[in-house]
């Protein structure tokens, strides 16, 4: 039987390696892509609390992330679409139209 | 045998999450986030979310991932996007090691906190559709209308975001 604290583990290590590629790519889709990893390590996190603590309340909390994550998908893909538009990149070092 | 499987999908979406954020090339990292996104699916049915293990493959996999590569198609991004300057190199570097240190923080309650004892069997309708579906429809009704009107809202917005304005389309 795998232990709690394994999930848990690889929840942290998934939501770690989501985060460092937030930081580090440059390509706005790859971040969107890492952000939804990052949604997916907390799943497995609330799934994981949900079997070992015998309480199904975790998967609908589950399902209403996933619709969150797929409106999120959707506005944030049309907005980088615009965006790609009108500056002709998706790098996000060159789109700093609200620098101070 | 549970341990075996569990390790095996494990080191999987460890390994394609890690292609994920190190390659350039956006295609690339869509497929890796999908071979992510199905070892975690398969971690789903070994805690016997069968429902969400499905939904994982349809919705994640499927539908926002086709989204994504529709996307990197029409925008037909060139090679070069990935090209880093030397004082990013440096603000990455520090970044990836104060996201370590989180992690090691992490780790270490999860160690100090001990944890719940091994669970038992499940129920035969742990998980399913028709406990989550009765859940869902019953205990948590209101937040699944809202989260279907947020889901027009997203569909609207999307529309409005990604359409050409009638003046710049050159037809007028």
């Amino acid at each position: 039987m795998v232990s709690l604290n394994s999930y848990l583990m690889l929840g942290a290590v998934l939501f770690s390696i989501g985060a460092v590629g937030v930081f580090t790519q440059r390509n706005a889709l790859i971040i969107y892509m890492c952000i939804e990893l990052m949604l997916n390590a907390v799943n497995l996190t609330i799934i994981a609390f949900a079997r070992f603590l015998n309480s199904m309340d975790g998967h609908v909390f589950v399902f209403m992330i996933m619709t969150v994550a797929a409106a999120e998908a959707a506005v944030g893909l049309a907005i980088i679409i615009s965006l790609f538009r009108n500056k002709a990149t998706v790098n996000v070092d060159e789109i700093n139209l609200s620098k101070g | 045998m549970q341990l075996l499987i569990f390790n095996a999908f494990c080191v999987g979406a460890v390994v394609s999450a890690l292609l994920m954020v190190t390659t350039k090339r956006p295609v690339r990292a869509a497929m890796s986030l999908v071979a992510t996104m199905s070892f975690l699916a398969g971690l789903y049915v070994l805690l016997d979310a069968h429902l969400i293990a499905v939904l994982q493959l349809i919705v994640y996999a499927g539908a926002i991932m086709v989204l994504f590569l529709f996307v990197i198609m029409l925008l037909n991004v060139e090679e070069k996007e990935g090209k880093l300057a030397g004082k990013t190199m440096l603000l990455q570097a520090f970044a990836t090691v104060v996201v370590g240190l989180v992690m090691v923080t992490m780790v270490g309650l999860f160690k100090a906190n001990g944890s719940l004892g091994a669970a038992g069997d499940a129920s035969d309708a742990f998980g399913t559709t028709k406990a989550v579906g009765q859940m869902l429809f019953t205990e948590y009704l209101l937040p699944f209308e809202i989260a279907s009107l947020l889901l027009l809202a997203a569909i609207v917005g999307a529309v409005i975001l990604a359409k050409r304005r009638i003046d710049d389309s050159g037809t007028e």
